[in-house]
């Protein structure tokens, strides 16, 4: 579907808020939608599948899922996968037979190659339950059954609801892994519900934000990152920025991995990549302090050295946002006023900044 | 007193019973589909409807359905294309009577079953392009399996257990319609102590058996989360 584009234009009512949905994404890799529970970014992608029916049109690719009231898809008869937050497998059949489900009813006449089912069983790593019942399975194994099932339903486009929400931290980095080893392999565009920005960073190259019922901006995740002021959709405490890094070296004694950023070293804990790869980090306004000299006597190990660019701070609020630009690329903090004006913090003023916690995904190059 | 009269209502009682359940899955499974998932706000009247025999003295819906089965009613037009002169005090009446007298015992458990089931798997399946029907037959049949089963099983013993109506509209030609309520009427009335007992005491085993039946199915059911 390569060029091709995911576009339309909806409107409608969900419940008590007006959902205004107009967007343009692209026909590949991996979109996160983007924004706080309530937002509409479940009802977009049951619109695009159509177990919602909005006004307006949309197009996936060449064809017409919805035109007015003069075409109008069933949700049968539109080829989506959709992973729902809840995995919703059949109680009453086996993993196998849920896995079928999908495969039987793959579209008829559908000339394209799916997925090779064994392949993507291994892939999933379901070999071994799939004479399981569903009943028993761990919530992580609901979900990679979930998006077996979808993908053997030969889908041209992946819709995943949150699909790592109801999972804890291990079972949600083990979906996550296989979410990128199958990426690759699928020659279709995904959509990717999140309200984390991590995910996001980790999974996808481009992003929708939505707020109220609205996607409010749409592109590369890089430029958004950067650009857009996240914090409005994010909740305030998870704004961030998205930077790029090379790796330089391994300390095995401590294993850590060590990261160019800009000219400045930075060390993170060990990461199985070779010297010179890129690798991209995510770093939370929350996580990064300033100081006015490098300060000595600290575990914090990345300081960074950097000028301020912008600082905001509504007078309602206890925080202002420092954007600093550290060797090219930009970096926020989140102080309290009150520190900033103790700190004499202006534009253009020399700061180090000091970063408690850094989250990296894999790198793309 | 021969065997033979002693049989032949629980016989013709048997087949009454069979064949309402048949009529019943065929028209109440529709029915209940549409109660269970429907928005109209015809709903709850026609949910009401399909509840009225649990209130109505039986003779009340006998008495109506006399008149609709008798030779001047709509059941004796039909009566007529078959060279008959009306369905009244016949078996075919017996099982049109016995299928409105036990319609709320097959829709009530399978419309709750189906209200058990819900959008969401039903949604997944759509994204699985499986069409209406197919979700139906392939999700929404399998998943109120218990549900069906009590429905079976409550069908079959309510019309066992009739009387009134069949009285009203069958009257008591053995063989036709002399079912085993109406048999168990008549050797009493007869003074034939002997058969009323020996008819009686199975009804009672019966009535045990199906009881227990509906709560070991409902416990199974409540087990696998459904």
């Amino acid at each position: 579907m390569s060029g091709a584009r995911i576009a339309g234009a909806l409107t409608g009512r969900r419940g008590d808020f007006p959902l205004d949905l107009q967007f343009d994404l692209p026909g590949e890799g991996i979109t996160a939608i983007f924004g706080p529970s309530g937002s509409g970014k479940t009802s977009l992608l049951r619109a695009i599948a159509g177990l919602d029916r909005l006004d307006g049109w949309l197009k996936i690719g060449a064809s017409d899922w919805q035109d007015g009231a003069r075409i109008w898809r069933k949700p049968h008869q539109r080829p989506v996968g959709y992973v729902f937050q809840d995995a919703r497998l059949f109680p009453h059949l086996s993993v196998a037979d849920n896995l079928r489900f999908g495969a039987e009813r793959a579209r008829k006449g559908d000339t394209r190659s799916g997925p090779d089912p064994d392949r993507l069983i291994a892939l999933l790593g379901l070999s071994g339950l799939m004479a399981r019942g569903v009943q028993n399975l761990s919530g992580g194994e609901r979900q990679r059954v979930a998006i077996g099932r979808a993908l053997l339903s030969r889908p041209r486009i992946l819709l995943l609801d949150e699909p790592l929400s109801a999972l804890d931290g291990a079972a949600k980095d083990e979906i996550m892994s296989y979410l990128e080893d199958l990426v690759p392999a699928l020659d279709i565009p995904i959509l990717y519900v999140s309200h984390d920005l991590a995910e996001v960073a980790r999974l996808a190259q481009t992003m929708a934000v939505m707020k109220a019922g609205r996607i409010l901006q749409s592109g590369p995740v890089d430029r958004l990152f950067a650009e857009l002021d996240l914090e409005d959709a994010a909740g305030r405490f998870d704004a961030g920025v998205r930077l790029r890094a090379r790796v330089t070296g391994q300390d095995r004694a401590y294993h850590l991995t060590r990261l160019d950023l800009g000219g400045q070293q930075v060390t993170v804990p060990a990461l199985d990549r070779p010297d010179g790869s890129e690798v991209l980090l995510h770093i939370r306004a929350r996580d990064v302090s300033l100081a006015l000299a490098r300060p000595e006597g600290l575990s914090i190990r990345n300081v960074l050295e950097g000028h301020i660019t912008a600082i905001d701070g509504a007078a309602g609020s206890p925080f202002a946002e420092v954007t600093l630009a550290v060797g090219g690329s930009a970096l926020r903090s989140r102080v309290t006023r009150e520190a900033v004006d103790a700190l004499g913090l202006s534009v253009g003023k020399p700061v180090h900044a000091l970063v408690k916690s850094i989250s990296f995904e894999r790198g793309r190059d | 007193m021969s065997g033979a009269a002693l049989w032949q209502p629980v016989w013709l009682t048997v087949q009454l019973a069979l064949a309402t359940v048949v009529v019943l899955l065929i028209l109440g499974t529709p029915l209940a589909w549409w109660l269970a998932r429907t928005r109209s706000r015809w709903r709850e009247v026609v949910g009401t409807l399909v509840a009225m025999p649990l209130v109505l003295p039986p003779t009340v819906l006998g008495f109506y359905l006399l008149i609709l089965l008798g030779p001047s009613g709509p059941g004796g037009w039909v009566a007529e294309w078959f060279g008959a002169r009306s369905l009244a005090f016949t078996f075919t009446g017996l099982v049109i009577g016995s299928t409105i007298y036990s319609l709320p015992f097959v829709v009530q458990p399978l419309r709750t079953a189906f209200e058990a089931i819900g959008d969401p798997l039903l949604e997944a399946a759509a994204t699985l392009r499986a069409s209406p029907w197919n979700r139906f037959f392939t999700v929404a049949v399998p998943l109120a399996r218990p549900g069906f089963l009590t429905a079976m099983v409550l069908g079959f013993a309510h019309t066992v257990g009739e009387f009134g109506i069949i009285l009203m509209i069958g009257g008591n030609i053995p063989g036709e319609t002399r079912v085993l309520s109406v048999a168990i009427f008549d050797f009493v009335e007869t003074l034939h102590w002997r058969e009323a007992h020996l008819l009686s005491a199975g009804m009672m085993v019966f009535a045990f058996l199906v009881i227990l039946a509906v709560s070991v199915i409902g416990r199974r059911a409540g087990r696998v989360g459904l």
